[in-house]
């Protein structure tokens, strides 16, 4: 069963998934992030990364309208994010909720339906249906029922991509997805992105695993307060970038990066 | 018939702060509900000042307001980079003071004494009576609570998958457009309401036992958020109806072993939980021991 609904089908034309342009927020007065442009092509995998501190979740969340910016628009297909909510997903850190939560793993993949619910509806037969199979899509159906708390660290965090999943979105920010799981869960998260690639979703994902953006990402976004570099993965992800955005504290320059990547890697 | 009258009242109390303490002890807010529950005093003075009267709607309207007015000032000073414990502190504490402040100034025109407010005084819940066209229509505060009671039990019902989303994750509710502010605030509306209607039988103190330890204790026997809140009803009210009679036997204040039988059904949920019990755990691993 294809999951894909209207909401989700109206926008077929060229306008960028998302087209951010000067945003700069501020944390008491303290610049996270500084006048950042750049324009997302639909239907790839994109990867952000950056030192700690560099802004990359604070990126996230301002362009989802989370936490107030200083200046700057961000646009989702054109259009204000606000008028745009059924068509992003989002997966939170992992840490960022109590998983000690009174509830079970296919309760919370229902809340990734509660945008498309509205007001007042309440989840019901149709929704548990999308629920279980975007369960089943990372390989936890058999967990539907368990106390979340009671799985290991890689499972919830399926469980987090299982609700964006149910969320049929058309851009997806993912905060952080690969941070401390377990190999089968990296394997079912890359297999997933690349399943949403080919429904022509685009994903824009934090990332932290330097060794792996180019088997990951098409293009890749550096980082650090200011935006360093963004473009295709093979043109982008060179030694001069990475030591711009990370200054001298990356001996993974130095091993991995002495001849240019090889192209095409990231396909 | 004074027996029946205290039991509904405690019960009626019970359930609305079982309620409400779910989703305080589940938003780890648990003493932002103490907070509410001191700093509307200011607002109930006040109120009594200007009308004269204990049961007039004003109170509860400036208990509302001196209560949203709280969890405002809290966030306020948690924006401007103070330790939230620091905060809620701060901010109880002064308009905790400023109402004592007003009740000994004006203590002999209102006839409102600290006793009442800190420790209630259910015992006489069926003395202030409600006369509607010369009838008897049953003693106000089970009306005043039944009002409060259906408020929360309608506000929760409609609005129940955005509190639930809210409290478990907030990013995710302000990324799909739920106002998780408006929700925060709504909840804190109805804690203030709670209190308000509470304070007179229970005392600002002791419904935040109720508030607080029957929620715990459901937390403790269930993982399902419906189930938890039914619990924590049933708790608050098994309390009442525990303490009444344990008060009756030690010729003790009611409220007080109200919650203190709160406190003992915490405890035997602590040890004997089927799931997270010290004694359930200690067993468990007895026998993989062997």
């Amino acid at each position: 069963m294809n999951v894909t609904t209207t909401a989700a089908a109206q926008h077929t034309n060229t306008v960028a998934p998302l087209a951010i342009r000067g945003l700069s927020v501020a944390y008491q007065k303290k610049p996270v992030l500084r006048n950042v442009s750049f324009e997302v092509k639909e239907g790839e995998l994109i990867g952000v990364i950056g030192p700690n501190g560099a802004g990359k979740s604070t990126l996230m969340k301002a362009a989802l309208g989370l936490i107030p910016s200083i200046g700057g628009e961000v646009l989702v297909y054109g259009k204000s994010y606000k008028q745009q909510r059924k068509l992003i997903g989002y997966v939170p850190q992992r840490e960022s909720v109590d998983w000690d939560f009174p509830t079970n793993a296919l309760d919370v993949v229902l809340m990734g339906r509660y945008g498309h619910l509205g007001w007042f509806r309440r989840p019901g037969a149709k929704e548990k249906a999308i629920a279980v199979e975007c369960l089943s899509k990372v390989g936890m159906a058999d967990y539907a029922d368990r106390q979340i708390s009671q799985l290991s660290g890689g499972q919830q965090q399926r469980v987090f991509l299982a609700r964006a999943l149910a969320q049929d979105a058309k851009l997806y920010f993912m905060d952080e997805p690969f941070a401390g799981v377990d190999a089968a869960t990296e394997k079912a998260i890359i297999t997933l992105l690349q399943e949403l690639k080919l429904q022509g979703k685009t994903v824009i994902v934090v990332h932290h695993d330097l060794a792996t953006v180019q088997d990951y990402f098409d293009s890749v976004l550096l980082l650090n307060v200011e935006l360093q570099a963004y473009g295709p993965t093979a043109q982008t992800f060179t030694q001069e970038h990475l030591q711009r955005t990370y200054g001298g504290r990356l001996a993974f320059l130095d091993r991995n990066l002495q001849s240019p990547p090889p192209s095409g890697k990231g396909e | 018939m004074s027996e029946f009258w205290i039991l509904l009242t405690g019960a009626l109390v019970a359930s609305c702060c079982g309620i409400l303490g779910v989703f305080l002890v589940l938003r780890k807010m648990a003493m932002i509900g103490d907070a509410i529950s001191h700093s509307v005093m200011p607002g109930i003075v006040i109120a009594f000042l200007l009308s004269g009267s204990r049961d007039s709607l004003l109170m509860m309207f400036a208990a509302l307001v001196f209560g949203l007015l709280t969890t405002f000032l809290i966030q306020m000073f948690q924006n401007s980079g103070i330790q939230s414990d620091a905060s809620i502190g701060v901010v109880f504490t002064a308009l905790f003071a400023i109402g004592v402040v007003l009740v000994s100034l004006y203590a002999r025109q209102v006839h409102l004494d600290q006793d009442a407010i800190l420790y209630g005084e259910i015992a006489y819940v069926h003395w202030n009576i409600w006369e509607l066209g010369g009838m008897n229509m049953g003693p106000k505060a089970v009306w005043l609570l039944g009002f409060t009671l259906l408020v929360i039990v309608a506000v929760i019902t409609i609005f129940y998958k955005q509190f639930k989303l809210c409290a478990f994750d907030p990013a995710l509710a302000a990324a799909i457009g739920i106002p998780a502010a408006a929700f925060h605030y709504l909840l804190m509306g109805l804690v203030s309401m709670a209190t308000v209607s509470s304070f007179e039988s229970v005392g600002a103190i002791l419904v935040v036992g109720l508030l607080i330890i029957p929620a715990s204790t459901a937390y403790l026997l269930t993982d399902r958020l419906g189930v938890m809140i039914m619990l924590s009803v049933a708790a608050g009210v098994a309390s009442t109806f525990i303490g009444y009679y344990a008060a009756a036997l030690l010729d003790a204040s009611i409220a007080g072993c109200m919650v203190c039988a709160a406190g003992v059904l915490f405890a035997a949920a602590l040890l004997f939980s089927p799931t997270q019990g010290i004694v359930v755990k200690k067993l468990r691993l007895r026998r993989l021991a062997s």
